[in-house]
């Protein structure tokens, strides 16, 4: 157990490694760099930069380094905890990113709890009550959950509940953090989860409702009821154990899908998450600044990979860690 | 269902002293397709003897599953049990037989019957045990629910079982997981199970259909040895004939959702009276017959299970089939004369149509399915 972490934590290093490089390369391959905007800016501004000016920026950005020499210099700075500068913001990205990721994880995790703990219950309902009433409501709200497109469930909650979106009051937004603040977080928060997850938890309903409906016919379900068992242990504890796979390999995969997802969302839904500015730096080529959120990305989904693994090694004793 | 010619012969006080544990009068199970109403049971009545393994025969699609099931109440939706009666006599000396299908699917009563008083057994050992708990957990957790719910305990008798069943090493076996284990070995994690509450009863489906012979013979010696011990009842469903001969006391042959024969063990290959029965017999390969010989096979198939026969359910493959009399008239179970205990459903023994029955000709033991009584037409 302890084995495979220290060699999945190597491989994951290895992993990032290469994932590094391949988006270093295609990051730099567009012609232009956020420095001529930068120059075309102090221009504007100042009227003629020199040429020992220009040059000296160029010095200090590498521009006119080869490719490889460049990527040395921002990985080596970058396993330091010096992610580079931020064209745009003019600004060390480790000042931007922090704060942006960490709401991004807090959505993206609180999403996932969500749709676990909405779609296990509605599935196994589902399941164990086909073709009646219910089960006909529960699908329909899924294709609607599946088919909405995020900005419009974000517009109609908002309207509904007279929310101006955001995660925090006005007041509370610059405020340091405390008890109350987080009050306000939480009280913020539940629109947000709702519009990110309603796909992912609509799907996942869907998934655990056939997978249930698949283990609910063999016969070790039938041994369970066969010894006397109450059907509801029956169903909770050997049948949906089970089912569960699926639910647990989405981990791996929803982390960063939510991120990327939350998108949409938090533009419309005014979120201080890492989306839009990712989506901003990627526009302006600001490279650093979009690397760093691309690596932090990449390292999301290596770990959400880890966990799913871990847990479905937990859940089902099949599923060696050798 | 009161039917006051019901059970001559099932009444519980048996000449040699023996009782039923169960007594099955005339059970009618129906699945309710979209495609029809399929017919699994139509009328069966049988009893188990106390301390004896029956022996339940029968082609695929006859009912013997569903037989087995409804004693469970574990009949599977969309099945459901028409009407009839499942009598259960805990012990010899209990008073007043309780009906099994009287407890609702899923209350406490039957609960508390499931596992403790009678246990089941499933064909397929490979998918019988579930992956994700040990062997010991899910042994330990009938155990625990209907004997000692103190867990160190069931623990222990949990391995004890283990080991009655022949395992190797129980206290291992105990923490290892179903996938970990040969199908031979599951089947023994699985009669540990079924007998870890010392039942009444054991319903066996086909418990070594999906093992190799020799772990097969193994197996069907285990069960045999514990049967002595313990002196559980076996209801043994099967369809190999030599199984039967090797472990059942006495046999019910079914057909298409109905017993249409019972005897001893011995009656059943020496003087088999029903067609059908006689039929299966032939179709089993023996040593020292002439090679190149072809196998005898029923001809025919069993019909589809949407429709409805007339008649005698087997006349369309019966080689003594009677125009006229068993394409119309469905017979009744009829007691053979000078033998103990056995019973058949065929027009070739007297006693056979409801007419004889109304003229006191014949000693009637079944129910009637064609009885204008019943109601239920055939
Ligand atoms: N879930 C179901 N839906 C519809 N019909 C069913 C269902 N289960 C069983 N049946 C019907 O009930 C009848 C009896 O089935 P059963 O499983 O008892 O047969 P069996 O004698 O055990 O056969 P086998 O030797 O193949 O196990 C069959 O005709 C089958 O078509
Ligand atoms: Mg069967």
């Amino acid at each position: 157990m302890v084995n495979f972490i220290i060699r999945r934590l190597f491989a994951m290093v290895i992993t990032l490694f290469f994932i590094s490089i391949i988006s270093f390369i295609l990051i730099e391959l567009p012609p232009g760099s956020a420095l001529d905007a930068e120059i075309a800016r102090l221009q504007a501004l100042g009227g003629n930069l020199n040429l020992s000016q220009r040059e000296a920026l160029e010095e200090r950005y590498g521009v006119n380094d080869p490719i490889h020499a460049k990527y040395w210099k921002w990985i080596s700075n970058a396993v330091q905890g010096d992610f580079g500068n931020s064209f745009q913001y003019n600004m060390p990205v480790t000042q931007l990113i922090w704060g942006r990721l960490g709401f991004s994880i807090m959505l993206a995790g609180s999403s996932i709890l969500f749709a676990w703990l909405v779609s296990i219950p509605l599935g196994v309902y589902s399941a164990t009550h086909r073709y009646t009433i219910p089960d006909y409501v529960i699908t329909v709200l899924q294709f609607i959950g599946v088919a909405i497109p995020e900005f419009l469930l974000a517009l109609v909650l908002m309207v509904t509940f007279e929310s101006v979106g955001g995660l925090f009051s006005r007041d509370m937004e610059t405020a340091p953090w405390s008890f109350a603040k987080f009050v306000d977080l939480l009280e913020h928060l539940w629109l947000p989860v709702i519009v990110v997850s309603a796909g992912s938890t609509a799907w996942l309903t869907r998934v655990m409702r056939a997978n249930l409906l698949d283990v609910l016919n063999q016969q070790y379900v039938q041994t369970a009821r066969a010894k006397g068992l109450k059907e509801s242990k029956v169903i909770w504890k050997h049948a949906v154990r089970n089912a569960l796979h699926p639910l647990i390999m989405t981990i791996g995969g929803v982390l960063p899908a939510l991120i990327g997802g939350d998108v949409v969302a938090s533009i419309v839904l005014n979120l201080p998450t890492a989306g839009p500015v990712f989506i901003n730096a990627l526009r302006n080529q600001d490279m650093y600044l979009a690397i760093t959120f691309l690596m932090f990305f990449s390292l999301l989904l290596v770990i959400g990979n880890l966990i799913a693994d871990l847990l479905l090694a937990w859940v089902d004793p099949r599923i060696r860690l050798e | 269902m009161a039917d006051p010619v019901t059970n001559v012969e099932t009444s519980s006080a048996r000449q040699d002293g023996t009782d039923d544990v169960i007594q099955v009068k005339d059970l009618h199970v129906h699945f309710h397709t979209a495609l029809g109403v399929v017919r699994a049971l139509n009328g069966v009545s049988f009893n188990i003897p106390r301390g004896k393994v029956l022996g339940v025969v029968g082609e695929s699609g006859s009912g013997k599953s569903i037989t087995g099931l409804s004693i469970m109440q574990l009949v599977p939706p969309p099945g459901r049990m028409e009407s009839g009666e499942i009598l259960y006599k805990e012990k010899p000396d209990t008073a007043k037989p309780l009906n099994i299908l009287s407890l609702g699917r899923h209350s406490d009563e039957m609960r508390a019957i499931r596992g403790d008083d009678i246990s089941m057994i499933f064909q397929e050992p490979m998918t019988s045990l579930n992956p994700v708990f040990s062997v010991g957990h899910q042994i330990r957790e009938a155990i625990m629910l209907h004997q000692n719910p103190n867990e160190d305990e069931a623990r222990a008798q949990s391995v004890d079982i283990l080991q009655k069943v022949g395992m190797p090493n129980p206290q291992r076996i105990a923490r290892s997981y179903p996938h970990e284990l040969s199908g031979g070995m599951r089947q023994r994690a699985m009669i540990a199970m079924a007998l870890s509450c010392t039942p009444a009863l054991l319903v066996a489906d086909e418990p070594t259909t999906a093992l190799d012979v020799t772990t097969e013979a193994q197996i069907l010696e285990l069960m045999r040895d514990l049967q002595n011990d313990i002196g559980t009842s076996i209801m043994f469903i099967t369809h190999n004939m030599g199984v039967v001969a090797q472990m059942c006391d006495e046999v019910a042959v079914m057909y298409l959702g109905r017993i249409v024969e019972r005897a001893t063990v011995d009656d059943i290959f020496y003087d088999p009276k029903h067609p059908y029965t006689i039929s299966l017999l032939r179709s089993i390969p023996r040593l020292g017959t002439n090679r190149g010989q072809k196998l005898e096979t029923i001809k025919g198939g069993v019909p589809d299970p949407y429709t409805t026969v007339t008649g005698c359910p087997f006349h369309p493959r019966c080689p003594s089939f009677m125009p006229g009399l068993c394409d119309t008239v469905l017979p009744v179970e009829t007691i053979i004369e000078g033998k103990d205990h056995h019973t058949v459903r065929c027009h070739l023994y007297p006693g056979s149509t409801p007419e004889q029955v109304a003229d006191g000709d014949g000693r009637v033991t079944g129910t009637s399915g064609t009885a204008p009584n019943t109601g239920r037409a055939n």
